[in-house]
């Protein structure tokens, strides 16, 4: 290996809290190579994220970098702002996760742009503009001339995240560091964006280093991984090395928390609820009407699971609160042969225990200020009125049991557990009801793979357990294919496909799923396939040129 | 799992942050000793607020009790020259002042009344008699007085008004304050937890009040309430829970939008409980903190009404009927000015500093 | 844009319009009347003053022609000021209120502003704190306090400025007035600067800014200032009209000739037409400045589209 352009030596990072000092990096040694492209990978926690935030002195206030990281030599730890900045937006730049927030919402994007290029290449106004028009086309973002007087708000996820790459790549850096660039977009977006870093990178060669909790990404875009777990290295290596044969448990275990395997296929039974031509129209002002939902049917039978996949704003999570009557609907759903469409709360709510619902959020679905034993038992009070409050208890840590949790946790509130103990407390909430069916609103999203594995574990044992009927929806088409028996996939409101799971995977008959899957499980491919015609989309109006 | 197995609830921690703040900790012992001295000291004061030393107008803060060794004789002889008596001399020995006069007609003994009457002397008594009884000699006892803050342009004790004062303004304090707080917090939930139309409407009243000039609205009612100060402020309450709704609406709508809350509606718990047990529980820590804060607004405008001569009326007072005398007093008797004005700003600093206290402990993004 | 401004104030006039409708028979509803101060006046010499001044009529006709004279501009007598039109008093009144006003204003949002930026950026320390104390207390102490300590400070103690009193054209009488104004505001706009500082300093696109290695005054005075000048400007609007239209307690101790003192004078007096004339010149004001805000976020925040 060639001398590293970046170096870190025994970095660590602590931040003062109230209850004291907390160490989120502990002694971590790194080197990057020009040209190199390093994954580090870890779950949330990892400190991964605040390894680079230390190097590039944006810690938060109350965090404190000792050790060392050199760029070419020069020490960045301790270094005046006056001289750093020097380096970061010039020789060092960053991407973000949330390309919303990470852009000034006040500013046009092109104006910041052009700010980056007139502070460190020192441009007139004039050339930073054409500049920018040029960086604009580079990351293929269309219409550039107009593009450039935009503000993010006009722009798209997408379209927002290839400017936040424009102005990395204004002033031809050596080092670009993204920092989960691509986690808020959708699968699909997620494949061109990363097919635009890559290409970029073979083109202007510069070093990447990619920190992100996703392998896939890590497999399809990198030379090098480094893992991380709780402030420390776990293990470094070749992608090709580690990813065949890792030598830690917990890269082991990273790797095997990809979500795999089939549900065994439900034995058939009649349907207990059918959805017939169900629509969801919100008001968007002056008469118009928005159709989230247009015209959806599906039927669910006892042990069966339905999963519903779509990117963002397909209408997924609409639908599956018009199935359970939260919001108002048209067309017709049916619970065991009962219209329940258009029942008041009040007489809906002898269906409500059958058919239950588990939310993404795992931080905003408990409410704060009741315990988790109270959280439990709220159901009981409102259909089981009967039970007095030590047999409420009880079932509540039974349910609780059931979901992994220990039953002395249910005199503890909320916000004293991790994610994926929340999203189990919400799911002993809903089944200590006994429910015939849930509708799951991507209920793993939020948390780690790992977690995810074993939350969709108990998912699948509670299924068994209790012939329970799941409607899984998901953005994520790894968990969709594991947990469920047939597939819908949605777009703008409308079922594009459905299908058994084998069928939807292995032969998918639109083009829109076939793009789909491929950028969810073949991101080599498409990378691949972009690198070798890298003119496929916009000009060739390259940096070199400059 | 380490820890204690009891949770630890967020009011409790939002205390046990409010209790690392030392300037709230500070601000929570000087109220309380506001409170005490409201309560308690009326009633144990050395003066009572309505009592006026004729003798003793406009006498500055002073630790040393008066009267002052030379005021004794012109006191003396103030006293008793309306009984046309001539004060030759007075002699003080500890407590006791002796004094001789002489007249141009008999005197007659009961004359010591005119004696007791002044702020000067009490338990005053003929010691001799001249036989032509043109001249005596009296004994009396030197009352003395301490003004620690000094007294009013009527001669009564300030510090027995401040006190006075204080108690009124905490007393009307609350009552606005819990009056703004009722009509706040069930309209505000009421118009959030509906929505829709009926929020609307709601809203656009409350907006209509909003546009008011407060002040109008203030002066208004002290013009149909006339001198009940009770009701004025009651009614004073009345207008303070526009703020109060707005903030208690905005977090009900934010928190029906919440999963909770929809998980709750999943569940089938009815409108009722779920204001009930998801929405009011955490509406409460932006009321509480809404609520340290109004107070001093209340008191500020209890203040400022008095300050115009619209507030309470005599012979009770307030802090701004005692700073508006000081104000008009101000070139001769500057403490009139000073001591009431340093103990409403000392309340009020204290009220807002325990507001943000509590406002940074509910909400600790900020630190 | 100004089609939207156009529109806003055609819809203020319903608001102007109910508030003057309300303020006019709570007005009248109240007890007493004008001419109950003088007193003993003969029922003749009271009937014949009623009927002079327009009160004999019924209630709705006099509402009526309120209305029908405040269209023409015409604001009707003084009841109190005997010799004078309203009109003729606020037209008198309005220019200082306002001159003192404006001061104030612009000291509170330069001073104000720069005391918060300079506190968020030293979060935590000596300077932080301090600026937190001196704002609390300027939100704290009532102008009722601060003007008589000042007037007796500066003018009676150490005798450097008028303590009271008022020459058109002046600045000395205005030193003490205008700072009695301003003080609270200067706090007010202190403690929002640096509190919306504070969250901008710690949202992505400055994390961005830094990231990019812009130097501090850019990041600072273009990405972070920019975003915590909206709450500065959605404050400053309300409390402009009540600036601008003058303060009872700063005219009454100072002795100011502005319009703040005739509302309560005007109240307390059944000065019916006096206050009436107040009431509808702070809504205009209020209405107005509810606009100049709108606006001025507009042109702040992108985000915001008035079509």
């Amino acid at each position: 290996m060639t001398a590293p352009i970046l170096s870190i030596r025994d970095l660590r990072v602590s931040f003062a809290t109230p209850d004291g000092p907390v160490e989120a990096v502990k002694g971590i040694d790194l080197d990057l190579a020009a040209g190199e492209a390093l994954a580090v990978v870890g779950e949330s926690g990892s400190g991964k994220s605040q390894l680079m935030m230390a190097a590039m002195g944006l810690l938060a206030k109350n965090g404190t970098a000792r050790g060392s990281a050199r760029y070419r030599g020069e020490e960045l730890i301790g270094l005046p702002a006056r001289r750093l900045n020097r380096v970061r937006g010039a020789k060092i730049t960053m991407i973000f996760q949330e390309p919303m927030t990470s852009l000034d919402p006040l500013q046009p994007v092109g104006r910041q742009i052009a700010e980056t290029l007139r502070v460190h290449s020192h441009l007139s106004a004039r050339a930073a503009r054409r500049r920018t028009v040029e960086l604009l086309d580079l990351v293929r973002l269309k219409d550039p001339e107009r593009r450039v007087s935009a503000y993010p708000h006009e722009l798209s996820g997408g379209q927002r995240q290839r400017v936040m790459i424009a102005m990395a790549l204004a002033n031809e850096p050596d080092i670009l560091i993204a920092d989960e660039p691509t986690t808020a977009l959708d699968v699909t977006i997620q494949a061109e964006i990363l097919a635009l870093i890559a290409d970029l990178r073979t083109r202007l060669g510069m070093a990447i280093l990619f920190i992100t909790h996703d392998l896939q990404i890590v497999r399809a875009f990198c030379e090098r991984v480094m893992v991380m777990r709780d402030g420390r290295v776990m293990e470094e290596g070749d992608v090709a090395t580690i990813f065949t044969a890792p030598r830690e448990d917990y890269t082991r275990m990273l790797l095997a928390a990809e979500p795999e395997g089939t549900k065994p296929t439900a034995p058939p039974a009649p349907p207990i609820l059918r959805a017939e031509n169900v629509g969801v129209h919100f008001a968007i002002g002056r008469g118009a009407q928005l159709a989230a939902v247009d015209g959806v049917s599906l039927t669910l039978s006892p042990g069966e699971t339905v999963g519903i996949v779509g990117e963002s704003g397909s209408g997924k999570s609409t639908l599956a609160r018009a199935l359970l009557n939260l919001l108002p609907a048209t067309g017709e759903v049916r619970f065991r042969d009962t219209p329940i469409t258009g029942l008041s709360r009040r007489q809906m709510r002898p269906y409500r225990h059958a058919l239950q619902m588990v939310f993404q959020d795992p931080y905003g679905a408990l409410s704060p200020r009741l315990t988790v034993g109270e959280i439990v038992a709220e159901g009981l009070t409102v259909h089981a009125p009967e039970l007095g409050a030590a047999e409420r208890r009880a079932r509540a840590v039974a349910a609780l049991a059931e979901v992994g949790l220990d039953g002395a946790m249910a005199r503890r509130f909320p916000h004293e557990f991790s994610g994926g103990q929340r999203q189990r407390i919400a799911i002993a909430r809903a089944i200590v009801l006994k429910p015939a069916a849930l509708v799951l609103d991507e209920p793993t999203s939020a948390l780690d793979r790992s977690v995810q594995k074993q939350v969709l574990a108990l998912l699948l044992a509670l299924q068994a357990a209790h012939n329970l009927a799941y409607v899984f929806i998901s953005h994520d088409l790894a968990v969709i294919r594991a947990v469920a028996d047939r597939v819908m996939v949605m777009k703008d409101g409308r079922v594009v496909e459905e299908g058994p799971t084998a069928r939807i995977f292995e032969a998918p008959a639109t083009g829109y799923t076939r793009e789909l899957i491929a950028a969810a499980f073949d991101l080599s491919a498409i990378l691949a396939a972009r690198q070798s015609n890298p003119n496929a989309r916009g000009s060739a109006s390259t940096i070199a040129g400059t | 799992m380490t820890e204690a197995v009891a949770g630890r609830s967020l009011l409790l921690s939002a205390l046990l942050r409010l209790a690392r703040n030392r300037a709230a900790i500070a601000s929570a012992v000087v109220l309380a000793l506001y409170v005490v001295a409201g309560i308690v000291g009326p009633m144990v004061w050395l003066h009572d607020y309505r009592t006026v030393y004729a003798n003793y107008v406009k006498v500055p803060a002073s630790l040393t009790p008066y009267p002052r060794a030379e005021e004794i004789l012109p006191g003396a002889a103030a006293a008793l020259r309306r009984a046309r008596l001539t004060v030759e001399n007075v002699t003080v020995v500890g407590d006791t002042a002796t004094i001789t006069v002489h007249a141009a007609r008999p005197i007659d003994p009961r004359v010591t009344r005119y004696l007791d009457r002044s702020d000067l002397f009490a338990d005053a008594r003929l010691v001799s008699l001249a036989d032509d009884a043109l001249s005596a000699t009296f004994a009396a006892d030197v009352a003395r007085h301490t003004f620690l803050v000094g007294t009013d342009a009527n001669g009564r004790d300030l510090a027995a008004r401040i006190l006075i004062s204080i108690r009124i303004s905490l007393m009307i304090a609350a009552l606005a304050t819990g009056v703004a707080l009722v009509i706040g917090v069930l309209y505000g939930a009421t118009a959030g937890f509906l929505g829709g139309r009926i929020d609307n409407l709601m809203m656009r009243v409350v907006d209509v009040l909003y546009s008011l000039p407060f002040v109008f609205f203030v002066i208004l009612l002290v013009v149909f309430f006339g001198r009940n100060v009770v009701l004025m402020f009651i009614a004073v309450g009345a207008v303070e829970w526009l703020d109060m709704a707005r903030i208690v609406r905005g977090q009900t709508l934010s928190l029906s939008r919440r999963e909770f809350v929809q998980a709750a509606e999943a569940l089938g718990v009815p409108p009722g409980a779920i204001l009930r047990r998801h929405i009011i529980p955490n509406v409460s820590g932006p009321v509480i903190v809404f609520m340290t804060l109004l107070v001093p607004k209340v008191i500020l405008l209890e203040s400022f009404l008095s300050f115009l001569g619209l507030g309470v009326q005599e012979p009770l007072t307030s802090l701004g009927v005692l700073i508006a005398e000081g104000a008009r007093n101000m070139r001769n008797a500057p403490w009139m000015l000073i001591y009431p004005s340093a103990a409403l700003t000392l309340l009020l600093f204290a009220l807002n500093f325990l507001g943000d206290g509590l406002r940074d402990a509910f909400d600790p993004r900020d630190r | 844009m100004l089609g939207y401004a156009l529109r806003r104030l055609a819809g203020a006039v319903p608001t102007i319009f109910v508030v003057i409708t309300a303020a006019f028979f709570l007005m009248r509803i109240a007890p007493g009347g004008p001419f109950d101060q003088e007193r003993t006046l003969e029922g003749q010499v009271m009937e014949n003053l009623n009927a002079a001044f327009g009160l004999s009529d019924p209630l709705w006709r006099q509402y009526l022609t309120y209305l029908g004279n405040l269209l023409q501009g015409d604001m009707g007598p003084s009841f109190i000021y005997r010799d004078f039109t309203v009109g003729t008093l606020l037209k008198a009144g309005l220019p200082v209120s306002v001159t003192l006003g404006s001061l104030a204003l612009l000291l509170a949002f330069l001073v104000g502003g720069a005391l918060g930026v300079v506190a968020a950026l030293r979060q935590n320390s000596a300077v932080d704190h301090l600026v937190v104390t001196v704002a609390t207390f300027g939100i704290t102490v009532p102008n009722f306090v601060v003007a008589p300590v000042l007037s007796l400070v500066f003018g009676v103690w150490l005798d450097v400025l008028p303590a009271g009193g008022w020459q058109t054209g002046h600045l000395a009488p205005m030193v003490l007035p205008v700072v009695t104004l301003a003080l609270p505001q200067v706090a007010v706009v202190a403690r929002l600067i640096r509190g919306a500082m504070l969250e901008a300093l710690t949202s992505d696109h400055v994390r961005t800014a830094r990231a990019y290695g812009l130097p501090a005054r850019l990041v600072v005075g273009v990405h972070a200032l920019r975003a915590a000048l909206l709450p500065v400007v959605s404050y400053l609007g309300p409390a402009a009209a009540a600036l601008l239209t003058g303060s009872v307690v700063v005219e009454s101790i100072f002795g100011i000739p502005g319009i703040g003192r005739y509302f309560v004078q005007g109240a307390l007096n059944r000065d019916y037409t006096l206050v009436m004339g107040t009431v509808v010149v702070v809504a205009v004001f209020i209405v107005v400045f509810n606009l100049v805000v709108d606006l001025l976020y507009a042109v702040i925040d992108p985000r915001v589209r008035y079509d």
